[in-house]
C-alpha cells in the first residue's frame, strides 16, 4: 500500500516498542519518507539537542511508493540530527532494507530514548522486539549481517546496520543496509551508535496493496518505466558505465577537486574512471568492474560490483576482500582518489570497501585525508603524529588510514573527526572544504558556479544530492546552463531543491530524475496515494519541505553565515581549464537565492513564505 | 594542425585499439577543419554525440557545424551519461 498507515515506536530507554497510526494530515502536507518523518522530528525534538544525546530521535523511514512497482522504489531514509553537522540530517538508501520494512507493514520506526547496552532490532511483520547485541558489538558491519541472518535462520531478512565506525564515534559513520548500501552522510550511523543500537533486521511477507488505484497505477508505473528505458542516459548510459563516467568529464571540465582543492584538475583521473574499471588488469587479465547492479524495483541498475586485484598490497594477504564487491561510484573514487591525488584504482576500492565493510561516509573520510595531506605538506603534522609518511598522493597512507579510521586507532581517531574539527583543532579551520562541518562532494564550486549556491545553502551540509544542478551545468538536463556564470543559478538551484524534496519523500532515486520530471512521478503518487496529488500541491509539497528543514537548522542555531564556502573558493582563482581565473561566486548569489525563496537578508522565511506554504 | 581527440564510454570503441588506452588520439588536421567534419570522420552516431568539449568548454550542437578547431585544442565527446 501506498502508506501502511503505521509507525512503530521503539523507547530505546525502557525497551519499549509500539504501534502507533500514522498521521494522515501530515501526509497529505508531507508525502512521505523524507518530508513527513522531518515533521515528526522536528515536532518532537528540540532544535537545540545533543546530537549524540539520548534526547535526539532517529527515524527510519520509506515514501509510499517503497515497495510498490514503481522503478527504484525501495528507497528508505534516515532522519535526525547529524552527528557531524548539528543540522537537520536526511540520509538516503537503496538496496532492499526499505521495501522489506514496507512489507513487514511499517511506514516508519522513530527511535528515542538510549538503551543501557548494545541491542538489535528485530521486525517480524507486525512483532517487533528489542534483543540483546553485546555478541555483535566489536563486529562489522558485513559480520553483523552474517551473524543475524544465520540466527534468525533466514536469509531473506534484511539488515541495516552500524559498524566499527558507529560504535567508535567516527563523526561521518553511515548505517549500511545489503552490505554495500548506505545512508551515508551526516553522521545518521554515529547517532545510531550513540543509541547502542547496533541494527535493524527485518522480515516482512504482507506485500503491498491498498493502491488507491491499482489499475491506474499500474499503467503510470510502466508507462515511467518506459520513460526510463527509452532515455540514452537511464537506459544505457548508467547501467553500462555508472556514476564513474563522470570522472573523465568533470576533470575535462576543470571543476575536478583535487588535493584538498588547491587544483582543479587531476592528472591521473583516468586512471581511476569508469575507462579504467573496464580495462583488464596486466596481472591477471581481469577487468576491475564484474558487473552493474540494482537495487529493489530498479530499471535503472547504475551499482557497480568489482572485484580488487588480489596482487595489490593492500588485499595480498587478505583473501577475505578478494570477492565481488560493491564500489566504485563517482562520489568515493574522487574523494578516496583526486580530493587526495591518489590515482590507484585498486587502492581507491580497498579503502572504499573498508567503509562499507566498517559503516562511514567515504566522501567525509576522503576529503577528510585530503586535509590532511595538506596539513601534513604545511608541516602542521608530523610522520610521527599520523604514524607515517602521508603526503598527497600516497596510496599507502590512504589504505592505512582507512583501518586504522575503522578500528578507531592511532591517527584514525583524529581522522573520524571529520575535516572541519581537525582542521580546527590543528588551528587551520580554512583548510576544512565543506560546508556546516560536512565535506564537499566531487564537484569544485568555481567551475560549477551553480554547486557552490546549492552547497552554500543544503540543509544537512555540504551535499550534491540536495539540488543537482550538474545535471542542468555539465549534463543539459533538463537545459544546458552555462556553469561558469552565477546568473540564473539562485532560480535553478531552488528549482532543484524542491523537485529533489519531492522525489526524496516519494521512496524513489533522484536518479530517475535524470530522466523523469514531476509530470512522470505525479501519476504514479496520485494513483497510489489517498487524496489528489496534483502537480501544483507536489510543488508545494517540495517547497514546504525545504522550508521546514530550513526552519529547524534556523532555531538550531544556524544563520545565513553558516551558508557561506570556504575561503580558498572565493580567493584562489581556478589554475587550469575552462574556469582558469574563477573564484566562486557565492556572495553574488546568495541574496538572489534568499529573493528568489522569499526570505530575508538573514535566511529567515519571511511571513508571507511561511503562511503561503503552510508553515 | 595539431589537435587531440578523446573519445569516452561507449565511444572510445571508434578509437584504435591502443588509444583507447588513453582514450586520446593525436590527430593532424587541415586549417578549418569543424568539430563536425571530425565526428564525420570517425563515424560517430549522432545521436552519440551528447556532450562536446573543446578544452573543457561546452560546444552546443548548433556550433558543431561551424566551429573551425584551433591547433593544440582538445575535442572531447561523450555519449549521453550522467552521475552522481
Amino acid at each position: 500500500m501506498a502508506w501502511t498507515r503505521k509507525i512503530l515506536r521503539v523507547d530505546l530507554s525502557s525497551g519499549a516498542c509500539k504501534s502507533e497510526p500514522l498521521n494522515m494530515e501530515w501526509a497529505q502536507q508531507y508525502l512521505g519518507q523524507r518530508g513527513l518523518a522531518t515533521k515528526y522530528f522536528i515536532s518532537e525534538v528540540d532544535p537545540k539537542v545533543d546530537p549524540l544525546s539520548a534526547a535526539n530521535k532517529l527515524i527510519m523511514t520509506t515514501g509510499p511508493l517503497t515497495g510498490t512497482p514503481a522503478s527504484t522504489g525501495g528507497r528508505y531514509s534516515v532522519v535526525t540530527k547529524g552527528a557531524l553537522t548539528g543540522a537537520i540530517a536526511c540520509s538516503n538508501s537503496g538496496g532492499y532494507f526499505g521495501a522489506e520494512l514496507k512489507f513487514a507493514g511499517w511506514d516508519m520506526i522513530i527511535f528515542e530514548g538510549k538503551s543501557a547496552k548494545p541491542v538489535y532490532l528485530a521486525i517480524e511483520n507486525d512483532k517487533a522486539e528489542l534483543k540483546d547485541a553485546a555478541h555483535l558489538w566489536g563486529k562489522t558491519v558485513w559480520q553483523t549481517e552474517e551473524i543475524i541472518k544465520k540466527s534468525h535462520q533466514d536469509p531473506q531478512t534484511r539488515v541495516c546496520s552500524i559498524g566499527r565506525a558507529g560504535e567508535n564515534g567516527v563523526m561521518y559513520a553511515c548505517i549500511v543496509n545489503d552490505l554495500h548500501r548506505a545512508a551515508g552522510r551526516s553522521g545518521v550511523g554515529t547517532v545510531m551508535g550513540s543509541k547502542n543500537l547496533k541494527a535493524v533486521a527485518v522480515r516482512g511477507t504482507q506485500g503491498v496493496s491498498i493502491l488507491k488505484d491499482a489499475k491506474a497505477f499500474m499503467s503510470a508505473a510502466t508507462a515511467a518505466k518506459k520513460v526510463l528505458a527509452d532515455n540514452a542516459v537511464t537506459g544505457q548510459g548508467l547501467p553500462t558505465y555508472g556514476t564513474q563516467v563522470l570522472m573523465n568529464v568533470i576533470n575535462e571540465m576543470g571543476a575536478l577537486p583535487t588535493r584538498n582543492h588547491r587544483d582543479s584538475q587531476f592528472e591521473d583521473a583516468r586512471k581511476i574512471s569508469a575507462e579504467a574499471m573496464v580495462e583488464k588488469r596486466p596481472s591477471d587479465g581481469k577487468s576491475h568492474l564484474v558487473t552493474n547492479n540494482a537495487c529493489f524495483g530498479c530499471t535503472i541498475a547504475c551499482g557497480r560490483i568489482s572485484r580488487i586485484d588480489e596482487t595489490h598490497f593492500s588485499v595480498v594477504n587478505k583473501p577475505e576482500y578478494w570477492g565481488a564487491s560493491g564500489g566504485l561510484e563517482y562520489e568515493a573514487a574522487w574523494a578516496l582518489g583526486a580530493a587526495n591525488g591518489v590515482g590507484d584504482l585498486e587502492a581507491l576500492q580497498y579503502a572504499n570497501l573498508i567503509c562499507n565493510e566498517d559503516g562511514f561516509d567515504p566522501i567525509s573520510f576522503g576529503a577528510t585525508v585530503g586535509a590532511a595531506m595538506e596539513l601534513y605538506e604545511m608541516g602542521i603534522l608530523t610522520e610521527k603524529q599520523i604514524g607515517m609518511a602521508a603526503p598527497f598522493g600516497s596510496a599507502k597512507a590512504l589504505c592505512e588510514l582507512a583501518q586504522m579510521t575503522a578500528r578507531g586507532e592511532g591517527f584514525g581517531k583524529e581522522l573520524g573527526l571529520g575535516s572541519a574539527r581537525l582542521c580546527e583543532k590543528y588551528g587551520k579551520p580554512e583548510l576544512s572544504m565543506g560546508v556546516k562541518k560536512q565535506e564537499f562532494p566531487a564537484y569544485d564550486s568555481r567551475g560549477i558556479q551553480g554547486m557552490g549556491l546549492a552547497y552554500a545553502t543544503s540543509n544537512r551540509g555540504a551535499c550534491h544530492l540536495r539540488g543537482y544542478t550538474v545535471a542542468s551545468e555539465v549534463l543539459g538536463i533538463p537545459v544546458k546552463t552555462d556553469p561558469l556564470v552565477t546568473e540564473g543559478k539562485a532560480d535553478l538551484v531552488k528549482a532543484f531543491q524542491d523537485a529533489t524534496a519531492v522525489f526524496d519523500s516519494a521512496g524513489v532515486c533522484v536518479f530517475t530524475t535524470f530522466a523523469w520530471t514531476l509530470a512522470d512521478l505525479q501519476p504514479q503518487l496520485d494513483a497510489a496515494c489517498e487524496g489528489d496529488w496534483t502537480m501544483e500541491k507536489l510543488a508545494v509539497v517540495g517547497e514546504r519541505i525545504w522550508n521546514m528543514e530550513r526552519q529547524f537548522n534556523n532555531a538550531a542555531g544556524f544563520t545565513a553565515k553558516d551558508d557561506d564556502l570556504p575561503p580558498r573558493l572565493k580567493t584562489e582563482p581556478v589554475k587550469t581549464g575552462p574556469a582558469k581565473g574563477l573564484v566562486s561566486g557565492i556572495d553574488k548569489m546568495l541574496p538572489e537565492y534568499y529573493q528568489a525563496r522569499g526570505w530575508d537578508a538573514n535566511g529567515v522565511p519571511g511571513k508571507e513564505t511561511l503562511k503561503r506554504l503552510g508553515l | 594542425m595539431h589537435v587531440t581527440l578523446k573519445l569516452f564510454a561507449t565511444l572510445q570503441d571508434y578509437l584504435p585499439p591502443e588509444a583507447r588506452k588513453t582514450n586520446a588520439l593525436a590527430l593532424e588536421l587541415d586549417a578549418g577543419t569543424t568539430v563536425q567534419q571530425v565526428i564525420e570522420r570517425f563515424g560517430l552516431p549522432q545521436k552519440l554525440c551528447h556532450l562536446v568539449l573543446i578544452d573543457g568548454a561546452f560546444i552546443p550542437p548548433a556550433l558543431r557545424a561551424t566551429r573551425p578547431l584551433q591547433t593544440g585544442e582538445t575535442l572531447a565527446i561523450w555519449p549521453p551519461i550522467a552521475g552522481g
